[in-house]
């Protein structure tokens, strides 16, 4: 099966008075369709500068300044065509024929992510309205038929509510309805739950896991919260510092982690089988400001497994080291790493 | 939204009944009244009245009455649609301003017109383009028509007119149609004079008006509704137009309220320097002959327009921002 999206050696950077910052600096990885891919990190890791560079969102002072974006783009006539998303132009039509209609989001903020003096109907129309071909009565029904999809209390009379009046939970199906109005292959949650409350928080969970199902779609489910990925993510990526340190089916990730960074992540986890008392392990240090960056692998002042005169004279590339991992460490590459500056 | 605009609607009269004793009692203030300055003025110009004339002349205008007498014979004068007499011009007042009122309104509603017409875009391309040659342009311009006193640009503009082509721009109608009837040609000679001094008066507030909106949009630019809408395909210009420069507006069209009273007051330098027919020149003369009928007749007009401009301003509001709506 070929990935429907492919992100090879993607670097978006900021440039900044200061500085530049390299909020995404070297990420690889695929999405299959059908596939729900988690990408986790700390906070400040690049997670969304990542996925707003596949939507091409990044407003200056960033730009995307190397790698790609390979998606299976559906054209006009129906054809399937491989486009590299990295070469369009951001504002141009082809890509705003990709957001909305092929890739939707789903973004952090539902509450500031819908105009507080428009209603919800006439934003969930408007979505419809711009990708397919039917006039306002069709498009009011199509959005009616998402809002009840998503488990909203009456339909018709939410089209007329505003964004404020409604709870946490709502708001945030409100939003899954507009994000799935033109029935996207690729949908990217980026921390969709972590404004609500935690029971909200499992039924949107299971929401968008139907959906998933029903509409047969790829998502790309942001989150710093180990937990979320276990219970909704078919493949992990494992990101630190704008890089990929670990990826691979969840399963391995959680019980045969081989990145030092992803082993240390998985040790903060508080578990019950812990013996009581027992301190809960945390990451020494703390991650570093983004204009003074580690030379090297990003990780290596952290690092328990820390070699000096390699971990921080080359960056390790992001390989695979058996059929279904890949890991980016010293550890388990003693190929030619990518030289600092190259 | 109806009932909102009835429940304000039935406030008015108990708001101008409250602004009509205000300005009965601040015009009374300064010691003397009319007659004490007639009185002087005749003594200037070497004459005197005796005794037996200024009584006659204080009962012949109700100045020999209580203060609540005086302050009820006015405001019932009023209702009944009779605002009296000014003392210094010995005219009856409405037909004083009838004519300056409405030129007033008209200059005013102009002066709008270009400054919001002009703001808007400006505030909006500053915005969108922000550090573009184009953007600090604008920033220069703004500078300069917020600094520039408007009596000034109009000082400027008249000497430029004046020495160049030899024309001059003052007074909203040429020589043969000042006292001249209403009619069509009236109109059009209105019209080509009336753009001036309402472009004149525009400038300040579209450089305000324009930092402002420049401002308000800049931080609504910066929304996760703004990214949302682009993340569903919009166009750039079209999500701009719909959703951060309608919350970008919103702040502005509350300052309607004070609008239409601050033109009047803030254009009487200007409207002097051009001798513009407007109210402002005559409530200043009023104000320093002691006229106080006339002089409270036009602060209580200042205080119905104020009224209105803030209802009209609240209404729009109310129609613009459905959070707003909802509170009322
Ligand atoms: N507009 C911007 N200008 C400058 N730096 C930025 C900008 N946007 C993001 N960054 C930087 O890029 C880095 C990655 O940010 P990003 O928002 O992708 O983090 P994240 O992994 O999504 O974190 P969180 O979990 O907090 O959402 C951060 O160091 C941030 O400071
Ligand atoms: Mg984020």
């Amino acid at each position: 099966m070929t990935p429907l999206l492919s992100v090879r050696n993607l670097k978006t950077h900021f440039f900044l008075d200061e500085g530049v910052v390299k909020a995404v600096d070297g990420v690889d990885f695929d999405v299959f369709p059908g596939q729900v891919v988690g990408i986790v990190g700390e906070s400040g890791c690049g997670k969304s500068v990542t996925i707003k560079s596949v939507m091409q969102l990044i407003q200056k002072p960033g730009r995307i300044i190397d790698g790609q974006i390979l998606f299976r783009h559906h054209d006009e006539a129906g054809r399937e065509t491989i486009i590299d998303l990295a070469q369009l132009d951001p504002h141009g039509k082809t890509i705003r024929s990709i957001r909305g209609a092929e890739i939707a989001l789903i973004p952090q903020e539902p509450m500031a992510s819908f105009s507080p003096v428009h209603t919800i109907g006439d934003q969930i129309m408007e979505a419809i309205l711009l990708h397919l071909d039917v006039d306002e009565e069709e498009a009011r029904r199509i959005a009616v038929e998402r809002l009840h999809e998503v488990g909203m209390p009456n339909p018709e009379q939410r089209l007329n509510a505003y964004s404020w009046e409604l709870s946490g939970g709502l708001r945030q199906r409100a939003m899954i309805a507009m994000s799935l109005a033109c029935n996207p292959r690729l949908l990217i949650a980026d921390e969709p739950t972590t404004a609500i409350d935690v029971t909200t928080q499992a039924q949107v969970l299971n929401l968008l896991l139907t959906l998933q199902k029903q509409h047969n779609m790829a998502i790309i489910f942001i989150t710093h919260d180990l937990g979320v990925i276990a219970q909704i993510a078919d493949f992990v990526v494992v990101m630190y510092l704008g890089r990929v340190m670990e990826s691979g089916p969840v399963e391995d990730i959680f019980f045969n982690p081989q990145h030092p960074y992803t082993k240390a992540l998985l040790e903060s986890i508080p578990s019950i089988y812990a013996p009581a008392g027992k301190r809960l392990p945390t990451i020494e240090g703390s991650i570093p400001h983004p204009f003074s960056r580690p030379s090297g692998c990003p990780f290596h002042p952290r690092c328990k497994a820390f070699m000096p005169g390699v971990c921080n004279a080359a960056i390790p590339k992001l390989k695979a080291i058996n059929d279904r991992q890949s890991v980016s460490c010293f550890l388990y590459d003693h190929a030619p790493a990518i030289v600092e500056g190259s | 939204m109806t009932q909102y605009i009835i429940k304000r609607l039935l406030l008015l009269p108990l708001l101008l009944f409250i602004f009509s004793v205000f300005a009965f009692f601040i015009i009374q203030a300064p010691p003397g009244d009319f007659v004490t300055s007639y009185i002087a003025e005749l003594a200037a110009s070497g004459s005197s009245m005796d005794q037996a004339q200024i009584e006659a002349l204080r009962e012949q205008y109700g100045l020999d009455q209580p203060l609540i007498v005086q302050y009820f014979r006015w405001v019932g004068g009023m209702l009944r649609g009779d605002f009296g007499v000014s003392l210094d011009w010995k005219r009856p007042i409405m037909e004083l301003i009838k004519e300056r009122l409405l030129l007033t309104v008209l200059l005013g509603a102009a002066t709008f017109i270009i400054s919001w017409s002009l703001a808007i875009p400006i505030g909006i391309i500053s915005a969108t383009k922000q550090y573009s040659f184009i953007d600090y342009f604008f920033t220069v311009f703004n500078y300069l028509g917020v600094a520039t006193p408007t009596f000034m640009t109009a000082l400027v503009l008249m000497w430029l007119a004046y020495s160049y082509f030899g024309i001059s721009v003052t007074g909203l109608f040429s020589p043969e149609y000042v006292d001249a009837p209403w009619s069509l040609a009236r109109v059009i000679d209105l019209l080509k004079h009336l753009w001036l001094p309402a472009l004149i008066l525009a400038l300040d507030g579209t450089a305000r008006l324009a930092r402002v909106m420049r401002a308000n949009l800049l931080d609504e630019l910066n929304k996760p509704y703004v990214e949302m809408a682009r993340a569903k395909g919009m166009s750039e210009w079209r999500l701009v137009l719909k959703y951060p420069v309608h919350l970008a507006i919103n702040p502005l069209v509350s300052t309607i309220g004070w609008y239409l009273p601050m033109l009047f007051s803030g254009s009487v330098i200007v409207a002097t320097v051009l001798n513009l027919p407007t109210i402002g020149p005559l409530l200043l003369r009023s104000l320093t002959n002691q006229d106080m009928f006339l002089a409270g007749v036009i602060v209580l007009i200042y205080c119905f327009l104020a009224i209105i401009g803030t209802l009209i301003s609240d209404v729009l509001l109310a129609w613009l921002d459905p959070r707003i709506r909802m509170e009322a």
